[in-house]
């Protein structure tokens, strides 16, 4: 299992912090203590200003999710109150602030940058009026953006990226190119997106939406399962944790095909795996694991399956995460990644949630129960509306 | 350090001219609003493409700025279409679909929510729109901010082209709000792979000063 080098090598982007806030906790690693135990996030819903239909959806803890952001507020800004801030602001804010305590030291200056990535940010807004939330202009995605790095007054005005449902990947590709070609030393990546009828109707529409929680790669799999929640990443040059693990390669493609339905072939996410992998400089053959995009919608997964085998992955392990939490959408990317991370930081790979009976026409090697094992390289891989596919690489030094 | 690249093609669309590469022309029919404008723009440029009547407004002037872009250029024979990268930005993202669906579902008697119209609740649908039309696989990226930034449209499309990711970038700012709409687009090429064109045509470097110039001028 030899590695090459070659010239697109990137120099050593490191992770300094992580966080996950979703429905099954508000670390990494409560959440991940939950995976572990085998705990999904799911739970019917059928309040009529939420959803039109009862649905399992994964949803963070309101009462909870107010308690930890008024704990960073008197901490951060105690002139400042909780009103002045959208649900989605309070999730980014509870999450980025949790990733930042693994560094110690201030990354907020000229060399630092914040990237926030979402799909629809306070899209709640619309459905509310002036008199339930004081500034409607918040809808803007970098006027939300800018409250949030002005909260931790981050220097530089913070980037967004909105790539429906890879989004969270492009965040961190951006973020790592930026690093490696000497922009910033440091960059914080969050990706969130709150559930709100807007989404869930829309969704909905679509026939795309499980009335049981999703089962990625499963033969019964009929759709899938929408969550909300928010994910930080902290990126750098210098900083890094105990277990330094790399970003190591990107990439993204577009299958020029359909703006709603997967590419027939998987050509395309194929593609962006292998150009991905070419950057890393590493071999089918060097990958230990493979966290899929896995909406458990039929196309999406039997399109995965295929770019799997296609990139030369199909013995390699590949769990969906998202059967225990859904799909997070602009917080996918970042959320996913977090937990896959921690499999390599743990060497533990996690059951894919809600997989049995394999559904797909490649036979994939899907995780059937945790798994200790050696993860030094891991795949993270997304797809999306649009036609959009990206594939990122994560290396322990 | 990034290779030297150069500006062949852009268009700009706007209320009151459409610019193509140096040319200026003015729009000399009374403003009624986007959905007439983009319309009869369609309609003089004679593309033929069903799909375009699908699309939601955000779609149709990108759609629009990249067709008149491409429109008899020699660049899709010296470039393949994997290479080429796509990389938009605006300020309001898809605000102007979100508020169109959101009637759709506002109220509860007359309830119709269509995934016609939701799935252009995502600025990036754009980009697919045209990746579709023109095979376009490459890098794509869609960011949100409050203006068009030359130097940030630079910090982000050099990150495409930086080892070989992309060997061209369509890029620019998309932006509608109702009847408040700007095209800009530009074709961003490696000086390697126009080296023969260069000798005939003087093209501007792809720098803040000249992406600045040419966006302003009107």
């Amino acid at each position: 299992m030899g590695t090459f080098v070659n010239d697109k090598m990137m120099k050593p982007v490191y992770i300094a912090g992580d966080n996950i806030v979703n429905s099954l906790g508000f670390s990494t690693i409560e959440v991940i203590q939950n995976v572990e135990s085998g705990r999904t996030g799911f739970q019917k819903y059928n309040e009529r200003s939420l959803t039109p239909a009862p649905l399992p959806l994964s949803l963070v803890n309101t009462s909870l999710l107010t308690e930890r952001f008024s704990g960073v507020l008197s901490n951060r800004h105690p002139e400042m109150h909780e009103k002045e801030f959208t649900r989605l602001e309070k999730m980014f804010i509870v999450s980025i602030d949790d990733a930042l305590k693994e560094t110690e030291r201030d990354i907020y200056g000229g060399n630092s940058l914040l990237i926030i990535s979402s799909t629809k940010g306070n899209i709640d807004l619309l459905e509310k009026g002036e008199s339930e939330f004081p500034d409607p202009d918040r809808i803007y995605l970098w006027k939300m953006a800018n409250m949030i790095g002005s909260f931790f007054r981050f220097a530089n005005r913070p980037v967004v990226v909105s790539n429906a449902c890879i989004s969270g990947i492009v965040a961190l590709s951006t973020a790592a190119r930026m690093i490696d070609a000497g922009l910033y030393d440091h960059i914080v990546v969050a990706g969130g997106d709150l559930l709100s009828e807007f989404v869930i109707s829309g969704f909905l529409s679509f026939q795309a939406l499980s009335h049981e929680p999703c089962r990625p790669f499963d033969i019964a799999r009929n759709g899938l399962s929408l969550g909300e929640g928010c994910g930080t990443l902290i990126l750098s040059s210098i900083l890094k944790k105990s277990t330094a693990i790399t970003v190591s390669g990107s990439a993204i493609t577009n299958d020029a095909n359909h703006i709603s339905g997967p590419s027939l072939t998987g050509e395309e996410l194929a593609m962006a795996i292998m150009k991905s992998l070419n950057e890393a400089a590493l071999h089918p053959d060097d990958i230990d694991f493979v966290s899929a995009h896995g909406t458990a919608t039929l196309y999406n997964d039997e399109m995965e399956s295929k770019a799997i085998e296609i990139a030369g992955l199909r013995k390699v392990p590949v769990n969906s995460f998202k059967g225990y939490w859904g799909h997070t959408l602009g917080a996918a990317g970042v959320i996913e990644s977090v937990a896959t991370i921690r499999s390599m930081e743990s060497n533990l790979l996690f059951r894919s949630a809600g997989f049995d009976e394999l559904g797909v026409p490649i036979q994939l090697n899907v995780v059937r129960k945790n798994t200790r094992t050696q993860v030094k390289n891991c795949l993270k891989t997304a797809s999306g509306f649009g036609g959009c596919n990206a594939a990122m690489v994560f290396h322990k030094v | 350090m990034a290779e030297t690249c150069y500006i062949t093609h852009w268009n700009i669309i706007r209320k009151h001219a459409v610019i193509q590469n140096d040319k200026v022309e003015p729009i000399n029919e009374i403003f009624v609003n986007f959905a007439a404008y983009i319309k009869a723009l369609y309609k003089k440029e004679k593309i033929s493409y069903p799909k375009f009547y699908k699309m939601d407004n955000l779609s149709k002037l990108g759609f629009l700025g990249a067709e008149m872009l491409f429109k008899d250029i020699s660049f899709f024979e010296r470039c393949r279409k994997e290479d080429i990268g796509i990389m938009i930005m605006n300020s309001s993202s898809s605000l102007d679909t979100d508020l169109l669906y959101n009637e759709t579902i506002k109220d509860k008697s007359n309830y119709y929510p269509s995934p016609s119209v939701f799935v252009y609740t995502l600025p990036n649908i754009l980009i697919g729109e045209i990746c579709i039309r023109h095979k376009i696989k490459g890098e794509n990226a869609f960011f949100v901010s409050d203006l068009f930034e030359p130097a940030k449209v630079i910090e982000f499309v050099n990150l495409l082209l930086d080892k070989d990711r992309a060997q061209a970038c369509l890029c620019g700012w998309v932006e509608v709000i109702k009847d408040n709409f700007e095209s800009a687009l530009f074709l961003v090429e490696k000086e390697k792979t126009i080296k023969e064109y260069l000798k005939r045509n003087e093209y501007p470097c792809f720098n803040v000063e000249n992406l600045t110039q040419l966006y302003q001028n009107n």
